[in-house]
């Protein structure tokens, strides 16, 4: 009888296994045929890109705390707990609060400057590039830690690459100051009122972001012997 | 990209000339003398290649600015490109002074990943520790030695690279190199203590406090010294906060922040050790900070020892137990090298075709890292060293970012040094220790 | 150079070859170029075990001016580079140069878009030393075949003709194996 063997509506794995097939897929077996031909069917093999689905109450150890605390400290109107973060995500043991740009500074202030929340430290800001996720490509990660608690959380902010800016948190916490340039040093992420965008690392005439994906590594390749071994990113892969 | 405020200069060399004319005409001090001086990024006192331009009222600086990224090497972006396990040879190149401490920090976000970190052998984590104290002191050593000759005094180099030979040993002869080492791998470590080890190591345990207490005697009461560093790069507390710093700067400061002793990893809290701070927040206070972080070390080594060399249970590897995750390769010192030991070939040709399988897709495909992302952290002896690391799944890693403690202590630099003398700019970057091979990655 | 390169060829100038290659190698001042780890091994290479100050090399001169041997020791960035060249240039001649370490010989570990895939697109090299990073003991034996490179070098007219025999062997040398690089028949590498 149909229906018997389904899970429950809204129960956890049936709602991952829809986000899963949501997302694009990553890389497809490689044996060529599709269709016919294939019995073995690995030709149809699909691997889908791991979605991140957002983690249900309660989160476990002090991450729950951590949440109250914060919806506590966000008290203004417009910019409420559910107006500020858009995702939260328990992985691994760590907090990853996915908060929108525009509310990332009022975020960073309270974090900061709540007693019972006090992270004092900014530990920098690591960008990456996902190009599938179209408008969220470029994600800005700023794991935070609290010297008074004891506690770690991490902030991510997703900007698309067409209007790729984000405040700057350098007001709240100046250390950000150089891991900013090199965010938009590698990654081409602006950050709004940041005193001296400028690059960092790559020389100051550098033309592109070199840590985004569809920029090259840039290897040549290399003669041994008379054979050549391409580059890195240029070689054959089989996974 | 005009967010930023005034005019945005565009140094890459062969340049000065422009540069020293704009900042003549320069709006905010407008009649007055600037004498802006470039300490290059080849030069004997700026700990690497790191370029500071000075603007100088006589002999006070007024702005310092750092410039950095004359070695940068793609690393990152590079080991994006490699498997897990061969990321750990390059990620070790990074703060070239500290290779265990890169290694670890990226073995602990890949164990993470995994999932592992409860499974990685005990007489693994003993042997890390080991390694990540003996290179606390080699690094220091340096960072001691390097101090001593950038303000002049060159002894104190010949001192500290004479220290620093005997730990070098001590890393030929347990992971095989000197240098940059990739002997701690995702789930454990390369390859076990060889036979003789564990004498060497208690000859040094033996011989390096004398070695120290000679350095102490050199330059502890040395007016000189203390001249040149007491009261010199000050950074208190809230400085050290909002900009970040962590390490021996912080600690300097009062507060005994230490990875080791607040978020321990690899069994760092079953061993006793005191976290040694001073508050005096100057380049002196670093120094024998520095010192005491040594000695610290040196009983922590003792205690690794002793439980390596305490009686070992029936199956006591240091790799994990985990097929499709340990490097499968027991080394050992063959005729030409250290390589496959013999017993395993025999193994993967004779007896098991899956222990051939598991070889062969390891080394050359490598593990599948389930997708997700962390930051895993260790106290370098420069501060915390973090990694970011993101897997989409493969084997491959998708994105991986090392929070480099001395990118984020050079800023520092500025505030410690605007406002004193030329020479104190030397003091404080020496004090503040930064590998620009980390800087830059 | 000066008088040395105008002597006529024959028994005067060959004694004062090897009288100035003696003098030349027994005192190089090396201007450390230090870069990254190979510039740690370096270190120790002036450190008390394995002394360069046995060589006269001890001293080494950070001002490129008074330097005769640059010793390109770690990976060269794509910034670093024209300030390599700037160093290279303010060298006075006679000079030498060692690229220390796989990274500067050939880009090393690195074949990526940061790093400068071996110093000889920038500068004249000498002596190729691998390694990552190459051992001080590697260090020495490199500035040892230096040293007898800079012995045996000839100078004036001598030296004249040393080119031309040295560009006519490579304009005879024969390919070592099919594939790029190779340099067009009849043109000098």
């Amino acid at each position: 009888m149909t229906g018997e063997n389904l899970p429950e509506q809204g129960s956890q794995p049936a709602a991952a296994g829809q986000e899963r097939l949501a997302e694009p897929v990553a890389r497809t077996g490689m044996f060529g045929t599709h269709t016919t031909g294939d019995t073995s069917g690995y030709g149809g093999l699909r691997v889908r890109r791991a979605a991140v689905p957002a983690s249900p109450r309660p989160y476990g150890s002090y991450f729950d705390d951590l949440a109250d605390q914060l919806a506590g400290g966000l008290k203004q109107p417009g910019a409420g707990f559910d107006d500020a973060i858009e995702k939260v995500v328990v992985d691994r043991g760590e907090l990853t609060l996915h908060v929108r740009a525009e509310h990332l500074v009022t975020v960073a202030k309270v974090l900061r400057d709540e007693p019972s929340l006090a992270f004092q430290l900014c530990l920098g800001t690591s960008g990456v590039h996902y190009p599938w996720e179209t408008g969220r490509e470029l994600h800005a990660v700023y794991p935070l830690l609290s010297i008074t608690h004891n506690r770690r959380v991490r902030l991510e902010v997703s900007v698309p690459d067409a209007d790729p800016r984000i405040p700057s948190l350098t007001g709240v916490y100046p250390t950000c100051d150089w891991h900013e340039r090199e965010t938009w040093d590698f990654f081409g992420i602006i950050f709004d009122g940041h005193p001296a965008l400028t690059r960092i690392e790559m020389p100051d005439d550098w033309k592109g972001h070199p840590q985004r994906k569809d920029y090259p590594l840039g290897g040549i390749p290399v003669e041994y012997r008379g054979a050549h071994v391409p580059p890195p990113d240029e070689r054959r892969s089989y996974s | 990209m005009t967010e930023t405020e005034g005019r945005v200069y565009n140094v890459a060399g062969q340049d000065w000339d422009e540069v020293v004319a704009a900042a003549d005409q320069a709006g905010d001090r407008p009649g007055e003398e600037r004498l802006v001086v470039n300490m290059g990024p080849q030069h004997p006192s700026t700990h690497g290649v790191l370029r500071l331009i000075l603007t100088l009222d006589g002999e006070t600086v007024t702005e310092l600015r750092p410039v950095i990224g004359y070695l940068h090497t793609g690393i990152e972006k590079n080991m994006e490109f490699r498997t897990w396990t061969q990321g750990v040879t390059f990620c070790t190149r990074m703060d070239y002074l500290s290779p265990i401490f890169n290694e670890t920090a990226f073995c602990l976000a890949t164990e993470r990943l995994l999932g592992i970190e409860a499974e990685v052998p005990p007489r693994a984590n003993v042997l890390r520790v080991l390694m990540m104290e003996l290179n606390r002191i080699s690094s220091h050593m340096t960072a001691i030695g390097t101090f001593g000759m950038e303000l002049g005094a060159t002894t104190v180099f010949l001192y500290g690279m004479r220290e620093r030979e005997k730990v070098l040993d001590l890393f030929e002869l347990i992971s095989g190199l000197r240098m940059n080492h990739a002997y701690i791998r995702p789930g454990g470590v390369s390859q076990d203590l060889p036979p003789g080890a564990l004498e060497r190591l208690r000859e040094f345990l033996g011989v390096m406090p004398g070695l120290l207490g000679e350095l102490r005697a050199l330059l502890d009461a040395n007016l000189i010294f203390a001249g040149r560093t007491k009261n010199v790069a000050y950074l208190d507390l809230a400085g050290c906060l909002a900009l970040g710093v962590t390490g021996p700067v912080l600690r300097a400061t009062g507060l005994p922040w230490d990875l080791r002793k607040s978020q321990p990893c690899c069994g760092y809290e079953t061993y006793e050790f005191a976290v040694p701070v001073t508050d005096t927040c100057d380049a002196y206070g670093r120094y024998r900070l520095r010192m005491d972080e040594m000695d610290e070390s040196l009983k922590i080594i003792e205690q690794c020892v002793d439980r390596l060399a305490a009686k070992r249970p029936a199956h006591d590897p240091v790799m994990i137990n985990d097929p499709k995750i340990g490097w499968p390769a027991q080394l050992a010192v063959g005729s030409d090298g250290l390589g496959n030991s013999p017993a395993h070939i025999a193994k993967i040709m004779g007896q098991s075709m899956e222990a051939l399988i598991h070889h062969f897709k390891l080394v050359t495909e490598g593990f599948r890292v389930p997708p997700g992302q962390v930051y895993a952290s260790v106290e370098s002896p420069r501060g915390e060293l973090g990694c970011h690391a993101v897997s989409d799944g493969g084997t491959q890693p998708y994105r991986v970012h090392f929070r480099d403690p001395s990118f984020t202590n050079l800023q520092a630099a500025a505030a410690m040094s605007e406002g004193g003398l030329i020479a104190d700019v030397i003091a404080a970057i020496a004090s503040i220790d930064p590998v620009m091979g980390g800087v830059d990655r | 150079m000066g008088l040395e390169e105008k002597l006529p060829s024959g028994i005067l100038l060959t004694t004062v070859e090897k009288l100035a290659g003696y003098a030349r190698k027994s005192s190089v001042w090396p201007a450390t170029f230090g870069l990254a780890c190979c510039a740690i091994e370096l270190m120790s290479t002036g450190g008390p075990r394995h002394d360069l100050a046995r060589f006269g090399m001890e001293r080494a001169s950070n001002t490129p001016r008074q330097a005769d041997l640059m010793i390109v020791a770690g990976r060269v960035s794509q910034k670093m580079a024209p300030v390599l060249r700037q160093i290279y240039d303010q060298m006075g001649d006679p000079k030498w140069v060692i690229s220390m370490g796989v990274c500067a010989s050939s880009g090393g570990m690195f074949n990526n878009y940061a790093i400068v895939q071996g110093v000889d697109h920038i500068v004249p090299v000498d002596i190729y030393l691998p390694g990552c990073p190459p051992r001080p003991e590697m260090l020495i034996d490199a500035i040892v075949k230096l040293h007898d490179k800079i012995q045996n070098t000839k100078l004036g007219a001598n030296r004249q003709a040393e080119i031309t025999e040295l560009e006519q062997a490579s304009l005879r040398r024969l390919p070592l194996a099919s594939g790029i690089g190779r340099p067009e028949p009849g043109s000098p590498e």
